[in-house]
């Protein structure tokens, strides 16, 4: 009986995914080898080079991945509270077992190599949210429902944003909102997160800037203003809500309008009547809703006070709460600081190494910036710089391409689930892949603040690559074993 | 599920992959083939382009003596930040064999970024320079000590005679105006700065080599980019054959010591310059390595100005040795015939006096042996006024026109512009626009300029000039313009006097009788058919130059020398036996009258004369 179950196995496994998987490891090591190349370079194999021990890591993880295959599927369902727990303890106890890596205590030794338990707790806390929220009786239906799952991921990512200090792989768990939208989480929550982060940007990029409209904060409140009529004129569906965001958008353009062609003549104050607008407008809706007692449009006055006080809210997390170092990686990104020698270094150089790669690149081993070891990290966290410099834009494409294949996959395979709990954790497999490539990559593009997360199978490193291999491998498993339930 | 009312957001989740992964392929479109910047950047960061510097050209005299070579000297270079905290100073400076103190201060100098702009931890900073091999033997041999310290090579010029100083010239580092104005010269060259190395300097510079190179984010040089693909090899200098004769060079210097003045030594058939000595002049070698700057500023304090060349700078009245010019002006032009007497009263003659003892009247070869002043100023005067004064003075003032073209066409009067000699000055023949500044035009007749038939007065000329002067006789009508290079045929610069070929006889006939009976006889070698001429210039500078021009042999001249001491009295006493000697030296290739020799080359002249 088990034997033939573990024939079956193979017939079962998605192959396309594990050829995916194949690819970008393989092309991944190589460019490790690439980037970690100097001149008196010794072998491929040499393990006393980073390529030479990742390809140990690569067969480890080989072997991982088949005795994750060889295990019955019902054993990771078994396991999967006890792991968290499990993971839990062991994240707590990181901190105090661990040495401080340039401020991260994220790392334990084991003898001659180094793990970072933060990346399997990934799997593990994917798992958990599964195994919850593929319960026959679970639905998403208010928000008190997503309170657990919030948990389950909240707690880990606490634990290792402030005692273990990786923000990184921290901010991974984020990459379950998608799981939960795809298990019925309102999309106005996505929404906002996108709104949020446009508010931040905006109020931290032009806080402090004298805008055409007004000087800093009060343009800002206009534009945070306009903002939210736009939010609410597409979320919500109530014709006069949308009414009433129309007239707020219609009149503060107006009053802008009118405001521009008087200045011609005579100077206009404009923080006053940025602010004279607000105030009107918090004033008229409040007004009306009174008024029509449609308590709605209250709402809609009380939206725009908690949006006023985001914004300052902002401004009070980007001064007072973030890191020095985060926040002039944030203020690098957004242009506000020049700091090319140091905190704008690792970004300019890596536009420099993808940049002077042109359109087929230097060809392999013989890009110069990463050779010379211009940029930094460039064998973990920007090991893309390898790929932009030496196979250029052909190369880059080439790689985003398998990537995005190799997710649509894993969202196809999601989607061919009769298993709730696979369904959900394949997703959530997905969203840490997806949230991966999307910091790593936008990183090192520099469209996105420098947040140190590696590039699945692509970054130096055993424990991110076991990481990965371990999500991937019980994925496989429990995909392979959609058949057998049927049995 | 096909009862999910969820369902469509996997279109959702994977429209945020594909917008995701579209938005930053849109990202490198722009990074990888829009912006054009990056690929320089990538290159400044990684590419070292490093000079290789070509050895200069050796420069040769015209027997294939080796004058100027290369010796190489050696930097001591440290990068800071290769050398760790353990560093042992103490043993370094004790290998080097200089105090702490100096250490620190040089240190202290190559960290104050003021005085040392390119200065960087990463980069090999000179800490010594211009040092010997035996300079950095020691410290060669312990090297694996001291981690940063590097030893660099480059050259230097050496020389293998302390002679000919102003010809060869030196080589010094450019300075801004070099490098603006040829885009070859980056900071830090060497270049010609004078003389032949700055006359043959795109000749025996060569070309520099590039090698690039590539060096990582610390600085260090990785090895050559692409294999060296790039890479330009260094053409070595060509060599220059120089037409000197060092044999002579060391003699009329020799010569000359104690004394201000110059020597000229032309082959009349080719312009080849043999000699052209110039006292005080100095040894070659303090003009190189680090004291360069130090002994060129004490070199330009010197009241002695040994800087100037004088052979082809110092403007002197030629005096009697002018006569032969003029002698040959007058014949040509008809004035006078080789058998015109005219008469002579000694000290006692008018307008000029004349400073010799002898018969009277004179024809021409006794009037050039006894250099009779009153011959010449009648046989000057009588061309003058050939043809009267006419209307406004118009048939003389032509006439001197004519004079003057003639005499200029000796090659007096005006630079040689088309050789290869690099500093001089032009002399002066005075010029019809001159006299009639000073005396109107109608002012001024044949007595108003009379001091020229005797090569006094406005005249002026270099000693180069006179050898050439000598060389155009000896040739009777051209002469080739005097030249440096060995390798450059100049038969085509071959000038025309606008003189007759007979007229030449009796003049070459009457410098001979110089050597014979006149002024020169007392350092004549019968065998050796010397022809010359002696002058005692006035000047305003205190005692006569003395001057001397000759050649020899008489018949097929091969050699035509000028010699000009200042302030020494009779040219017979002291220029002639230089250049009967240097006559002697280069005819026989040695020189047999020790004496002589002794007598003259120990002979002060001159205190304030310094040996450099």
């Amino acid at each position: 009986m088990r034997a033939s179950r573990n024939g079956n196995i193979w017939q079962h496994v998605d192959w396309i995914t594990i050829g995916l998987f194949l690819l970008l490891a393989l092309f991944g090591w190589l460019n490790i080898y690439g980037a970690s190349y100097t001149f008196d370079q010794t072998g491929i194999f040499d393990f006393s080079n980073r390529a030479g021990k990742q390809f140990a890591w690569l067969m480890g993880s080989l072997a991982l991945g088949i005795f994750l295959l060889l295990i019955d599927y019902k054993t990771y369902d078994v396991l999967t509270y006890f792991a968290y727990g499990a993971m839990l303890l062991l994240l707590l106890a990181t901190p105090f077992l661990a040495h401080d890596i340039k401020g991260s205590m994220s790392w334990i030794s084991l003898g001659p190599v180094s793990l970072q338990p933060a990346e399997f707790a990934k799997c593990v806390v994917a798992l958990t949210i599964a195994k919850y929220m593929g319960r026959y009786d679970y639905k998403i239906r208010t928000w008190r429902d997503l309170i657990v799952p919030f948990a389950i991921i909240g707690v880990p990512a606490l634990i290792i944003m402030v005692l273990q200090k990786e923000t990184g792989s921290a901010l991974v768990f984020a990459s379950f909102l998608l799981v939960f939208y795809r298990q019925g989480m309102s999309g106005y929550v996505l929404w906002m997160g996108v709104a949020a982060v446009a508010l931040f940007i905006i109020s931290i990029r032009f806080g402090g800037v004298p805008l055409p409209l007004g000087t800093g904060s009060v343009g800002i409140l206009t534009c945070m203003l306009v903002l939210t009529a736009v939010e609410i004129y597409f979320l919500c569906k109530e014709h006069y809500i949308r009414y009433q965001a129309l007239i707020m958008i219609s009149s503060v353009v107006a009053v802008y309008a009118i405001c521009l062609i008087v200045n011609i003549w005579i100077a206009v104050p404009f923080d006053w009547v940025a602010m004279g607008v607000v105030l009107a407008l918090i004033g008229y809706n409040t007004f009306i809703s009174l008024y029509w007692r449609k308590y709605m449009l209250l709402f809609v006055a009380a939206f725009t006070l908690l949006c006023i006080g985001y914004t300052h809210a902002c401004d009070f997390v980007f001064q007072k709460v973030l890191q020095p170092h985060q926040r002039i990686r944030i203020e690098v990104l957004l242009g506000m600081k020049e700091d090319p020698a140091g905190a704008g270094y690792n970004v300019n150089q890596a536009r420099i190494a993808i940049g002077s790669g042109r359109f087929f690149g230097k060809g392999y081993l013989k890009g110069t910036q990463t050779k010379l070891q211009f940029v930094p990290e460039q064998d973990t966290d920007f090991i893309f710089c390898t790929v932009g410099e030496e196979w250029g834009f052909v190369g880059s494409v080439a790689v985003l391409l398998v990537y995005l294949v190799f997710i649509l996959r894993l969202i196809f395979i999601a989607e061919r689930q009769r298993n709730i709990t696979t369904r959900i954790y394949a997703y959530a497999v997905a969203g840490i892949f997806l949230f991966h490539l999307t910091i790593n990559v936008g990183m090192v593009l520099g469209l996105l603040p420098v947040i140190g997360i590696p590039l699945p199978f692509f970054s130096y490193g055993g424990s991110s690559l076991w990481g990965f291999t371990l999500l991937l491998f019980i994925l496989l498993r429990l995909d392979a074993a959609r058949m057998e339930q049927l049995n | 599920m096909i009862n999910d009312k969820y369902y469509n957001r996997r279109y959702v989740i994977s429209g945020i992959a594909v917008v995701i992964v579209l938005v930053y392929i849109i990202r490198l479109f722009y990074l990888q083939i829009i912006d054009q910047s990056t690929k320089d950047q990538a290159d400044n960061n990684a590419l070292v382009k490093q000079t290789i510097y070509p050895s200069r050209g050796l420069i040769y005299d015209r027997n294939g003596e080796l004058l100027v070579f290369n010796q190489p000297i050696y930097e001591i270079t440290m990068t800071m930040r290769e050398m760790g905290k353990d560093w042992d100073t103490t043993a370094f400076c004790a290998t080097l064999s200089i105090t702490r103190a100096e250490f620190d201060g040089r240190i202290a100098e190559i960290k104050d970024r003021r005085k040392n702009r390119g200065y960087s931890r990463w980069t090999p900073q000179v800490f010594m320079s211009q040092l010997k091999k035996e300079d950095i033997a020691t410290i060669q041999e312990s090297l694996f000590l001291f981690p940063g310290i590097q030893i660099r090579k480059r050259t230097l010029r050496d020389y293998t005679y302390k002679a000919a100083a102003h010809v060869l010239g030196s080589v010094g580092e450019v300075n801004q105006n070099d490098i603006d104005r040829d885009p070859y010269y980056s900071r830090g060259d060497y270049s010609g700065r004078d003389g032949l190395e700055r006359t043959y300097e795109k000749e025996l510079r060569g070309e520099k080599g590039m090698e690039v190179l590539m060096r990582d984010v610390r600085g260090r040089i990785k090895g050559s980019y692409q294999d060296g693909e790039l890479d330009v090899t260094a053409k070595a200098g060509t060599d220059l054959h120089t037409t000197l004769d060092i044999k002579l060079q060391l003699l009329a210097e020799e010569l000359l010591a104690g004394k201000i003045g110059s020597a000229v030594a032309i082959e009349p058939k080719t312009g080849e310059i043999l000699a052209l000595v110039s006292n005080p002049s100095w040894n070659p070698k303090v003009l190189v390595g680090k004291d360069r700057s130090k002994n060129y500023n004490a070199l330009l304090k010197d009241p002695t100005k040994p800087l100037m060349n004088r052979a082809t700078q110092a403007m002197y009245p030629p005096g009697s040795t002018f006569k032969t010019v003029q002698a040959l002006v007058c014949l040509e032009q008809g004035g006078i015939t080789p058998n015109t007497l005219y008469p002579c009263s000694g000290p006692g003659s008018k307008p000029i006096k004349c400073t010799h003892h002898h018969g009277s009247p004179v024809a021409l070869d006794k009037a050039i042996e006894q250099s009779c002043n009153p011959y010449f100023w009648c046989a000057f005067r009588d061309l003058m006024e050939k043809d009267g004064y006419g209307k406004d003075n118009e048939a003389f003032r032509r006439r001197y026109e004519l004079w003057r073209e003639t005499v200029m066409s000796f090659g007096l009067g005006q630079k040689f512009t088309d050789t290869d000699l690099s500093e001089q000055s032009s002399g002066s023949i005075p010029s019809t626009r001159l006299f009639d500044k000073f005396y109107g035009k109608t002012g001024w007749k044949a007595i108003t300029i009379r001091s020229l038939s005797i090569g006094q007065g406005e005249i002026l000329a270099t000693p180069l000039q006179l050898a050439n002067q000598a060389a155009a006789i000896a040739n009777e009508g051209y002469y080739i313009t005097p030249h440096l290079n060995k390798n450059d045929s100049m038969q085509t610069h071959r000038h025309e006097i606008a003189i007759q070929k007979k007229h030449f006889e009796a003049v070459k006939d009457g410098m001979h009788r110089v050597m014979v009976y006149g002024t020169g006889r007392h350092y004549a070698i019968d065998t050796l058919h010397m022809a010359g001429k002696t002058g005692t210039a006035q000047n305003p500078h205190g005692r006569d130059h003395a001057i001397f021009i000759g050649f020899a042999p008489v018949e097929n001249p091969q050699i035509a020398v000028a010699v000009v001491v200042e302030n020494a009295g009779f040219g017979a006493t002291w220029a002639c036996p230089v250049a009967s000697m240097m006559i002697e030296q280069y005819l026989t290739g040695e020189m047999k009258r020790k004496d002589l020799k002794n007598r003259i080359a120990s002979a002060v002249l001159n205190e304030s004369v310094k040996k450099w």
